[in-house]
């Protein structure tokens, strides 16, 4: 009797082997039928989805028959919900593993340390150095120009914004994050560069420059970072500011001290995802500040390049040498992204208390 | 050191609505009043406006006239945060400065209004800490977080941060409503020891908290819902407790009704 009653809350199980012996009886199954029979002509990609199909069925069928009906969808969804998380981290693996083996083959001081200028379709040697600097400088510039003027207009619309005014700044950051980059680059090229920098010029004609390309870039940047940061500051309770005034702290100084603080690491999450969209831009580049094989350290005179104008030019070239360039270039592209978001990740945690 | 508050007529909106109406009363310098009454009687809102936070909401406003020994508070020149200064606050959540430490958050009111000198700023945080008692138990951890306290650790550190400022009134919004028996123990202690500099005003839901802390008691009350919030009496806090001189105080003291 009493043993009855401690075992109610007991069920059958299966054992913790299982599921991981379905797998492997799925994947030899499906290996036997599509890879060995070549049912449905068979081939790996209808292997791999065959052996997810056994398995999730065989899983389903096993643990019907112990464990009862309801254990079974909940071991079943819970394969489901895994399989879509690899299915979701394969295409970053694979984008990983691409660049990687394929991108270290130029990866040499050369390639770091030189500038295409007189490399021809037949050398080997050449590198991005210029490249590199280009998007250095324009995306440096670039978060110079939007960090202030987005957090400033995502201060204003927290703190301040009131009625329609708001409204309308508000609809229109909306409507600016939808702008195709393509078009922010003719707005500069016709704005800036074919408009503004005649005037700039001793002699009286249009020019691309570095700075074009920062300026394309900041109208795509700054309502990523506006947006983000307003949703930023408003996740800041009222309470912080209220204990604030109640001390007799005045408004903007409430909002330098202690509001922004509170909103630093997700204002820097945003402007980090703003500068990693930035510096993958290669149309609005290339309209702007027009490329080039030579090194330009001036970001506000003549033609600059970029990585990501780099690899489109290597890609599309007819040189032997240019892909494996393009490939270590998009490398050193991903690598720069990642170093710039950890370090400023770091940076927005060094301020917070252990 | 303490101040004595006079409000005549004192309305408050939210909007277009009415929450209290013509509240006239004194407030007596070093010394505890208590406002206690049903929810939404506009008890919160009457303490917000002594120290002009109710504006701070979009569309609030304030009428009538309200002094601080004989200053307007609400005169057309008055600085608000000058106003502030002198008349601190204590909220019903904790609300400690998360990205500060204990340290930072007792002297935040003084260095964001511009005291640099670390000396002082040190012997401010000391003092304000023992004010609350709270520096037995932080002293050896000050640059640790603010927000890594207990509850009623937390409640005291904003004590101490709104004392820090040397104010002349505290103001307290159901100081203890998220705290447990023993902090509040703590907290109502603090109280007791605050009103020989301060004076102080709290917002109580617990009437026997009323009752063992202030030593006047001021009685709100709404006719129904959607109507202002009134002040239906104010006196000595054992007469208001024993022998009111209103029926509707007596009967929301026994328990009758709210």
């Amino acid at each position: 009797m009493t043993a009855a009653v401690a075992n109610a809350l007991e069920a059958r199980r299966l054992p913790r082997w299982a599921p991981a012996a379905t797998a492997v009886a799925a994947a030899a199954l499906a290996y036997i039928v599509f890879a060995l029979g070549g049912v449905l002509g068979g081939g790996t990609v209808l292997t791999v989805v065959g052996a997810v199909v056994f398995f999730l069925a065989g899983l389903a069928l096993a643990s019907g028959i112990v464990e009862g009906s309801r254990a079974a969808r909940n071991r079943i969804a819970t394969a489901l919900i895994y399989s879509a998380f690899t299915l979701a981290l394969l295409p970053l693996v694979s984008v990983v593993f691409t660049l990687v083996s394929k991108g270290t083959a130029r990866l040499d001081a050369e390639f770091f340390g030189h500038s295409m200028r007189n490399i021809g379709p037949q050398d080997n040697s050449g590198g991005a150095y210029h490249a590199i600097i280009g998007t250095l400088e324009q995306v440096a510039i670039a978060t110079l120009i939007t960090v202030p003027l987005g957090t400033g207009g995502a201060i204003y619309i927290v703190e301040y914004g009131r009625g329609r005014l708001a409204l309308a700044i508000r609809f229109f950051v909306d409507v600016m994050t939808g702008i195709p980059s393509i078009v922010a680059g003719l707005f500069i090229l016709a704005f800036w560069v074919l408009i503004v920098s005649p005037h700039l010029s001793p002699d009286g004609l249009p020019f691309y420059s570095g700075f074009a390309a920062s300026l394309a870039l900041s109208v795509l940047m700054l309502p990523t970072i506006t947006r983000s940061s307003e949703e930023m500051l408003r996740l800041v309770p009222v309470a912080l500011r209220e204990g604030a005034y109640a001390l007799g702290i005045a408004k903007w100084k409430t909002i330098m001290r202690i509001v922004l603080p509170t909103a630093l690491p997700g204002i820097v999450t945003g402007v980090m995802l703003a500068v990693a969209r930035a510096a993958g831009e290669t149309a609005p580049v290339l309209l702007v500040a027009g490329g080039g094989a030579g090194i330009n350290f001036s970001p506000f005179h003549g033609l600059q390049n970029s990585l990501s104008i780099f690899i489109y030019d290597q890609a599309g070239s007819a040189s032997k040498y240019a892909p494996a360039r393009a490939w270590t270039a998009a490398l050193t592209l991903v690598a720069l992204v990642l170093t710039l978001t950890i370090a400023a990740k770091l940076l927005s945690r060094r301020n917070k208390l252990r | 050191m303490a101040k004595r508050i006079e409000a005549s007529g004192i309305s408050a909106y939210y909007g277009a609505f009415k929450a209290i109406e013509d509240i006239n009363m004194v407030i007596e310098p070093k010394s505890v009043t208590a406002l206690i009454g049903p929810s939404g009687c506009g008890k919160s809102t009457f303490l917000r406006s002594i120290n002009r936070m109710h504006e701070v909401l979009p569309g609030a406003r304030v009428e009538g006239k309200l002094t601080l020994d004989s200053q307007d508070l609400y005169g057309r020149d008055v600085d608000v945060t000058a106003v502030r200064r002198l008349i601190g606050m204590v909220f019903q959540r904790p609300n400690p400065f998360p990205t500060m430490s204990i340290y930072d958050n007792v002297v935040s009111g003084l260095r964001l209004n511009g005291v640099r000198k670390r000396s002082a700023l040190d012997n401010a945080c000391e003092k304000a800490l023992r004010a609350a008692n709270l520096w037995n138990e932080v002293h050896t951890r000050l640059s640790r977080p603010g927000a890594g306290l207990s509850g009623g650790q937390q409640q005291r550190l904003c004590i101490a941060r709104a004392i820090a400022v040397e104010p002349q009134v505290v103001l307290m919004d159901e100081p203890c409503s998220a705290l447990d028996p023993i902090s509040t123990l703590a907290i109502e202690d603090l109280i007791a020891e605050l009103k020989n500099q301060y004076t102080i005003v709290i917002v109580t839901h617990n009437m026997q908290q009323a009752a063992r802390v202030s030593d006047r008691t001021a009685f709100f009350s709404i006719e129904k819902t959607g109507d202002p919030g009134r002040l239906i009496e104010v006196d000595q806090t054992t007469k208001i407790f024993t022998n009111p001189s209103v029926k509707k105080t007596e009967d929301y003291i026994t328990g009758r009704f709210g």
